[in-house]
Parts: structure tokens; sequence; C-alpha cells
């Protein structure tokens, strides 16, 4: 009996440490156990004399450079502003996580949830509930449909990520052959944003000897995006060029195609990080990718959420903040709902990828 | 806790010592322990509102978890359920969008789980030298595929405004979800412990030979056990797509390992005839509750993985270790 004693105890103890371990990532709840939290809830409460604001970012899953350094970003701007952030990833890229993640958050009372969303219509449930409960919603990198939030932070004009990739992979194949697109999960709003756009840049008559053979779904998972390279190599033996448009996919492919002995073959380009790149750039696997910068992306979500909260915008065309380093922004329309756009896409080359790959 | 524990140590001479000493009892423990760890990390878990809306989040794979107690006393497992919640949701989902109203959608999403189910059944019955492992993880497979030929990698949504009822809205101040979900698990309770049936299972989870010779219809009771469990799934894949608004082909996924760890840590044997429904539905608010509160105070996801593992080699190796003679009956 006594061991049974024993065991329940030393469980108790090592699940509280862990917990412990677990939670000192990120600075602990403001104030003690005190707090009353009200049944009713409407708002969330900032009556907590000295509580930091609490901004919140969900990314898609955990293990995304891309995502960390977004994330990166956000706290970084959040700390400027004297809020305290709470960074969130589920394990696996799916919808129904981040549902449970939005949950959580509603209960923590935070003043703002910023989501790149792993599905644009399946989280509108969730993050109108938390709008109602008085969360101000905005969505970063992966929208989520115009009704589930209040504006989006996009990166880069998607008409120019995707036009911008065609025209290298062309410029690559010498504007001949068969082509694939190696993308992130077939429900990735941003993604799939890009490759329409690139269909709509092939209708032009001077591609008219490229054909477009394939879109692939690597779910922005390393294994998964591999074998979906090889898939394509194998299915497709004429391939000339890869485009990737995803940190993920990019770097699998430009690995798939130096272990195979591709280089000068296949072609690669897409978005990638440059620390990741670096190397299948140097070699010349890929010869030049775009990006921009993730750690501006979550930076300019941190301070969009802050004017939210602040009240200083609503989300509404034509709105206007400061932005921290970044400086003024404007929200504009977008399709249905409205965004805040960080810039063009940038070129990374041989040249300039040396000084890129230390940054991100 | 420590007066819980000293409670159990205080009744050892009682005549009750039998009752006490049952591994659900330890569950009541971890839970009521993981209530006062959770509720001193973060001052937003205590309160009837998030406890209300987190058995939301959970509930949903919950459904399976009730005939997976029983697919398991059989000594059997499905691992087909994640795939055929996937299945039964896109089907459900398509037909919607084919014009057929949701109501009847629903109907035929149920039926299709039920099938799914009750192949699984045809096929360990029929196939008596391959495992339930084998043939549900073949089926797993099927059943995911099939679900990538109807949907073909997009998402279907835009439901009519009351389906999501079902994972969103409340009777009476309680989450529609749990009460469903108590009314099934009582349903499955009485359906284990206080019928012949529920008897017959346990008698083939132990023996399934001396049952057989002992004249129990060994594998109409496994079928019907399998139906049972793709019946379940397709109730899951209600609330899931009710809650989500919508349903791909990759959704669920992960769910038969959830679901299994909920059922191994309710007590219930792994090598059948042992266990408990209650068990196992105090599993279920156990690891919800735990991952709940973790994520309360932003608890990594990945090490929340961690803990929940600790938490079933801990479950498996308990008994093993004859700590206290706890018994898995």
């Amino acid at each position: 009996m006594n061991k049974m004693v024993m065991t329940c105890l030393t469980t108790v103890l090592s699940l509280s440490m862990l917990a412990a371990c677990g939670g000192g990532s990120t600075p602990a709840a403001g104030g003690s156990g005190a707090e009353p939290a009200k049944s009713e809830g409407a708002k969330p409460a900032d009556s907590g004399a000295g509580g930091k604001k609490k901004y919140a970012i969900i990314f898609k899953n955990t293990g995304n450079p891309y995502g960390e350094k977004m994330m990166e970003g956000f706290k970084a701007s959040v700390t400027e502003l004297g809020g305290e952030a709470i960074l969130k990833a589920p394990d696996q890229p799916t919808a129904e996580a981040q549902i449970k993640m939005i949950e959580e958050l509603i209960s923590q009372k935070v003043q703002a949830i910023a989501i790149s969303g792993n599905d644009p219509d399946a989280l509108q449930p969730a993050l109108k509930k938390a709008m109602n409960a008085g969360i101000k919603v905005l969505s970063l990198d992966s929208a989520v449909n115009a009704q589930s939030r209040m504006v989006h932070v996009n990166q880069a004009d998607p008409e120019r990520i995707g036009r911008v990739q065609v025209q290298a992979i062309s410029e690559m194949i010498g504007g001949k052959g068969e082509i694939a697109v190696l993308s992130a999960t077939s429900q990735a709003t941003n993604q799939n944003l890009w490759i329409d756009w690139m269909k709509k840049e092939l209708e032009d008559p001077k591609y008219k000897d490229m054909k477009l053979v394939k879109v692939a779904y690597g779910d922005d998972l390393r294994d998964k995006s591999v074998s979906e390279t090889e898939a394509l190599l194998k299915s497709y033996p004429n391939l000339k060029g890869i485009i990737a448009p995803t940190t993920v996919g990019i770097a699998a492919a430009g690995k798939v195609l130096t272990d195979k002995g591709l280089k000068g073959k296949v072609h690669l380009t897409g978005l990638g990080l440059p620390s990741e790149m670096a190397q299948y750039i140097e070699s010349g696997v890929s010869q030049w990718m775009y990006l921009w910068n993730p750690v501006d992306v979550g930076y300019l979500a941190g301070y969009t959420a802050d004017a939210l909260v602040q009240g200083t915008i609503t989300g509404k065309t034509g709105d206007k903040f400061k932005a921290g380093r970044l400086g003024d922004k404007e929200i504009i329309a977008d399709d249905k709902g409205t965004q805040v756009m960080l810039g063009d896409p940038f070129k990374f080359d041989a040249k300039n990828i040396g000084e890129w790959k230390s940054v991100y | 806790m420590e007066a819980q524990a000293r409670g159990l140590q205080g009744r050892r001479e009682f005549s009750l010592k039998n009752f006490f000493l049952q591994w659900e009892w330890l569950l009541v423990v971890i839970l009521i322990a993981i209530n006062i760890i959770n509720a001193n990390l973060s001052p937003y878990y205590l309160n009837y509102e998030s406890l209300r809306d987190a058995t939301m989040s959970f509930l949903d794979k919950a459904f399976i978890v009730l005939p997976m107690v029983l697919v398991m006393i059989l000594g059997d497992i499905d691992i087909s359920v994640a795939s055929t919640v996937a299945l039964t949701s896109v089907i459900m989902a398509d037909l919607y969008h084919l014009g057929l109203p949701m109501e009847l959608s629903i109907l035929v999403g149920l039926a299709v789980g039920a099938l799914c189910g009750f192949i699984n059944g045809l096929l360990i019955v029929k196939f008596k030298e391959l495992s339930a492992v084998i043939v549900t993880l073949s089926t797993m497979i099927i059943y995911r595929g099939i679900a990538y030929i109807i949907l073909e990698d997009q998402a279907k949504g835009n439901f009519p405004e009351w389906f999501s009822f079902f994972g969103w809205e409340y009777v009476g101040g309680v989450p529609f979800i749990l009460v469903v979900f108590l009314i099934f698990a009582a349903a499955f309770s009485l359906l284990l412990h206080k019928t012949t049936f529920g008897r017959r299972v346990y008698a083939i989870g132990n023996n399934s030979t001396a049952s057989r010779f002992s004249g129990v219809q060994v594998d109409k009771i496994k079928v019907i056990v399998f139906t049972l469990t793709g019946l379940m799934a397709a109730v899951t894949a209600i609330f899931l797509m009710s809650r989500m608004g919508s349903t791909r082909p990759n959704v669920a996924t992960g769910y038969e390992l959830d679901v299994i760890a909920m059922v191994v840590l309710g007590g219930i044997s792994t090598a059948g005839g042992k266990g408990r429904m209650i068990g196992a539905i105090l599993a279920v608010f156990l690891i919800g509750l735990l991952s709940y509160g973790l994520g309360l105070v932003n608890v990594p996801a990945q090490m929340l993985l961690v803990i929940i593992g600790l938490l079933l080699i801990f479950a498996v190796m308990v008994p093993k270790l004859k700590l206290g003679k706890l018994r898995r009956t």
C-alpha cells in the first residue's frame, strides 16, 4: 500500500515538474490565481491592475523554421509594445488542433489572436467565438476567410509572388518543358492563391512550350515532401523544373535533387529560408529563389494586433497605423476582406545568399 | 490528494478493501491531482466556463473510446477508426453538396460508418489467421484512400446553419456534445456490465475457444462490436465536422492512437478480458483536462506528447510492478 501512495505522489510531482518546465517558455501569467474569472466573460478583463496585455500567435505546426522566425518577430514587436506574447503551434498541421488552441486562448482572456490558418474555413466558428468574446482576431501568412478575421497581414502581393516564380523557372529551363509545383497542404490559403497566379501567368502565350504537369502536396512535412518530390521525378521523367512555394518543400526538393545528382537537369525555385537553402543555392541545384523576411511578417502582425486592441484601427480599408521600425502601414482591400501588405518578394541568389544565411 | 491517498490506506482492513484497490481509484486520484495542478498553474482553469468549453474540444474522439473498450476486452484492436471518421465525414459533406438534405446525409454517414465497422468485423472472423491489427491496418489505408478519391485533397464546407449546433451549442448550459457523450457512456456501460452480451464479451476475451465450445456465438459478437465501433466513428465525424464547419480527407489524423491511449490508460488490458467502461471514461476526462490545462499555460505541443506518453507507460507498468496489488479487473 505504501508503495502505491508513493507512486501517486511521485506521479503528481513529476507531472507538476514537467508542467512547470514546459510553462517556463512563456512568462508566468500575470498575477496569482486570485483573478476572478467572470462567467459572463464578454470582454477580456483588463481590469487586473498592472496586468500586461496578452497577444497570442498560433502558427501552423511546430518544427517549421519559417514559423519559428515569424513567431520570433511577433514576440519582438509585442515586447517592444510592453505586452506579453504567447507563442503556440500544434504538433500536427491540422485545423482541429488549432481550434483547441483558440479555445485555450479564449479561456486565458488574451486581447488578440494572430493565426496562420491550416484551413481557411474550418476555423470560422472558433474564431467567431473569440471575436464575440471581445478578442481581436487577425491572420498572418496563411489567411483565414474574411468572416473569421478583422484583417490579414500579407507578406507580399500574392500576384507578384505567383508570377515571379513562373518567370524564374521559365528563365531557368529556357521556356521549354514540363514543370511541377510542390506545395504545402492542399488547404493552405496562401500557397493556393500563389498557385492560381502561377496558372494565370502560364496562360501567357510566351509559355506555350511549358506545361504544368502536376501540383503535389508535401503537407509541410519533410518526409512527405521528399517522397512527393521522388514521386514527381518518377512519374514525369521529362520534368524540367520544380516550383516549391514553401520553405519545407523547397529544402526537401533541394535535397532530393542533390542526392540524385539531378543538378542542372531539373531546376528548382520557389520560396525558401536562406539558412536552409544556402547550400543548394551555392551548389547551383537552385539558381535562385524568393522570400520575404518572416521575422518582419511576425513583427508587423504584432503591431497590427496592438493597433486593433488600442482601437487605432478597426480593420477597415484606409485605416492607417505605425508599425514600429517598418514605418507607416495602410489597410487595403483584398478579395473579400482587408489586409496589410509587407512588401515585394525578395530574390536570393548565389551572390547575396552568403550574407542572408546567417540572418534567418 | 494526500488525504485521498490516506483514505485509501485507512480502509485496508475493511471488507471494502478490494473495492478501493481498483485501477479506477488511481485514475480518480490522478484526475484530482491534475485538476489541482492545473488550477495552480493557471488562474483561468478552475471556472465553470473554461471546464465546460474544454469538454467541447476533446469529447469528439471520446465516442470511439466507448466501443473500443469492447474491442479491446475481446482481445482485438481497431486502428481503422480515424480513417472511418474521415471517410464518413467526407461522404456526408459530398452528399450534402450533391443536393441531399443534411439530415439524410448524416443518416447515410452513420450507415457508412457502421458498414465500415461491419466489413472490419467480417474480415476478422473470416480470416482468423490474420490478427485484428493487420486487418484494420489494411482497411485504415483503404478507407482513407477512398476519402481522398472522393474529395481529392479538397475541403468541403458551407453546411447549413443549424449543423454547427452539434459542436458548439449548449443544452441548459451544458455542451450538447457532453450530454450526448454521457448518454452513450451510460448505454455502453450498461451494455458491457449488465447484459448477457457484455458477459460474453468478457468471456471471449478471456478464452475465445472455451467460449466457442460453451455455445457463445463468438463471430457474431465480434462483428456486432466492430460494427458498433464503425458507427461511433461516424458519430465522431458528425461532431468533428460540425465543430470545423468543413471537412477534408486528412481529418482526424492520429485519432486512433489517442483513442487507444485513452482505453489503455483506462485500465483495459491489451491482452483482452479485463477492464471496465468507467476506467476508460475517466481516462477520457483525464487526458482531455490534462492537455487542456497544459494548453492554458501554453506548454509546447511536443511537451504535451511526452507527458501523455509518460502517463501511458505508467499505466502499462503499474500492474506489472504489482504496486499495492492494484487490480485491473
